[in-house]
């Protein structure tokens, strides 16, 4: 187990050079031009090419490959051009929330997730499959900043029960404000995840073990608890990891629509702003936290299922 | 042959599409008010036998606003999914068609990609290319293909080695040949149905870049900006957003009933 697990962290060395790679040439060759975006109409040629000059636009590509990859190497991830500082304090200082956010939506899927993808294969074609595949067909075409303002309308407004913005401070208050905003990514990522676990159950449910353990005369229950059920469970690790990358991009809206002071919201500011060294440095920050989160489930699924073992 | 039954959710899902295409075509020609219309005085009214969704902020007719907002939604988000489908395909089949280092280095791309979330790079290319909707079709063109590349490569993968292909091949049928008459009609199924969901999503993402100001600008009428724009008197004017956020919503049913019913329809049966 030990070796597959530094076998994991060694991939992960080329792949974190092809994030870097993919993210400076796409965002730098492409036909945008960061300094006249940046001061807008009131820039003159000369201050241009200062901007230029001092966003190291000025240089060839391959050089501000470099710069960039030192930048990262270095552990500052850049300097913001509105804030002043290097992008990696302003990182540490946001993350917080956005950890806090994906933490608390992905329980809240899992427990959307387990319960209904089970009711739904056991009662596979019957009123309860088709229910909860209804509800959530329309649950994943609901966009999920009309369901914040609806949610904040219903349940901050009409009814105050949680707060409309805002992050808290303390275990509680915080679970408190986050609650509304972790509900919508979790209905966002459940209404795929129940789909693909119940897919997963229903296989399991058609395997020769299940055949086998029914064949024997043990009951329904049972062969459920002892057969279905934990394997069900190892699966959603690796459903629930698949749909990273949806949770941390549900976050960026979320975080905005909800005013929670996490990485989603300073990279919309920082769209905004036009602060060029940020918006690169979060996308890295970005891709970064799924591969590590793809990483921890994958170590996850290998330590529960015995059958894993990829070294 | 037998006669094929039409599946029901497909049914259902085409219904929905035709309704929604009357609606939105109706939209271009016709529409109960004029959607541009400034009126003060008559703002913020609730649905009445006048204004049946009710008015706006500015006092413009919100049901007319979605129905003229449809078509820029409708359009942006299946030419955001068509030409990422086609180059996807395109880049997939030539991986699991050619193999090798081709197919490695194509696949290690993907893989790349694969860790940004989708709405932080959408998000970030537009941010540097500045919102607007030519510069949408450029974004997701980037993004979206991927998908659709690993979806056809892994159908091309299994075809290649069928004994239908394998005897195209021992006839001298030239690679192109191959590709073209025998692989590609039965590798594109799966994509075409992913293409459909993938329709739901992208119509919610870009309907989120424009909530967030990073799409379509103001004034064209467009869903996401309508619920931006109604954001503010959600408690006063709840209709100015509701309306527009059903619409995306019985859109997106559309796409993903048609979605699941090809998929049942067009899966091999056994």
């Amino acid at each position: 187990m030990l070796t597959y697990i530094l076998k994991r962290f060694v991939q992960l060395v080329p792949v974190l050079f092809g994030i870097t790679l993919a993210c400076f040439f796409l965002l730098r060759a492409l036909p945008g031009d960061p300094a006249t975006l940046l001061l807008g109409a009131r820039g003159g040629a000369e201050e241009i090419a200062a901007m230029k000059q001092r966003l190291g636009l000025d240089l060839p590509l391959w050089r501000q490959y470099l710069l960039f990859l030192h930048d990262i190497l270095s552990g500052s991830l850049g300097r913001s051009v509105v804030y002043g500082q290097p992008v990696i304090s302003l990182v540490l200082e946001r993350l917080p929330a956005t950890l806090w956010l994906v933490a608390y939506s992905t329980v809240i899927a899992v427990v959307l997730t387990i319960p209904l993808a089970l009711w739904s294969a056991v009662k596979r074609d019957r009123a309860p499959d088709i229910l909860v595949k209804l509800v959530f067909t329309v649950l994943l075409a609901i966009p999920s900043f009309w369901l914040g303002l609806v949610l904040v309308v219903i349940l901050a407004i009409w009814v105050p029960l949680f707060p409309t913005s805002g992050y808290g401070a303390g275990l509680f208050s915080r679970l408190h404000h986050l609650t509304l905003p972790a509900f919508v990514i979790a209905l966002a990522t459940a209404s795929l995840t129940i789909r693909s676990l119940r897919s997963g159950i229903l296989n399991v449910l058609g395997s020769d073990y299940v055949t086998t353990a029914r064949a024997k005369g043990n009951a329904t229950g049972r062969t459920m608890r002892v057969h279905v059920l934990p394997n069900a469970l190892i699966s959603s690790i690796s459903v629930l990891g698949a749909h990273t990358s949806w949770v941390i991009g549900g976050t960026v809206v979320i975080e905005t629509v909800f005013a929670l002071p996490g990485l989603g919201s300073l990279f919309v500011e920082s769209i905004f702003a036009r602060d060029y060294p940020m918006i690169q440095g979060l996308t890295i920050v970005f891709a970064v936290l799924v591969v590590l989160i793809n990483l921890a489930t994958d170590i996850a699924y290998a330590l529960a299922d015995p059958r894993i073992r990829l070294d | 042959m037998g006669k094929r039954r039409l599946d029901p959710t497909l049914l259902v899902g085409l219904v929905m599409l035709l309704l929604l295409a009357l609606l939105v075509g109706l939209g271009q020609v016709w529409t109960p008010h004029d959607p541009f219309l400034v009126d003060y005085g008559n703002t913020l009214q609730p649905p009445s036998t006048k204004h049946w969704l009710g008015t706006d902020d500015l006092g413009r007719d919100v049901a007319s606003r979605v129905m003229a907002g449809g078509l820029v939604d409708l359009r942006v988000a299946l030419i955001c999914v068509i030409a990422p489908a086609l180059l996807g395909i395109a880049i997939g089949a030539l991986a699991g068609f050619v193999g090798g280092r081709v197919d490695t280095v194509i696949m290690r791309i993907t893989d790349i990609f694969w860790a940004f979330p989708f709405h932080v790079l959408v998000i970030a290319i537009v941010g540097v290319l500045g919102p607007g909707e030519a510069n949408l079709y450029l974004a997701f063109l980037l993004v979206n293909w991927i998908s659709f590349a690993r979806i056809t490569r892994g159908e091309v993968l299994v075809l290649r080695e069928l004994e239908y292909v394998q005897a195209a091949r021992s006839f001298g049928s030239t690679d192109s040949r191959i590709i073209t008459a025998h692989i590609l009609p039965n590798a594109v199924t799966p994509a075409i149905v992913y293409a459909m969901a993938d329709v739901v999503l992208t119509i919610l993402a870009v309907t989120s870049l424009s909530f967030l100001g990073l799409g379509i600008q103001p004034p064209t009428p467009e869903w996401g900006l309508m619920i931006a724009d109604g954001r503010q008197f959600m408690f006063d004017a709840w209709w100015i957003a509701t309306a527009p956020g059903l619409a995306i919503i019985y859109t997106g049913v559309t796409f993903a009933l048609i979605g699941e019913g090809l998929d049942t329809a067009l899966r091999p049966k056994g």
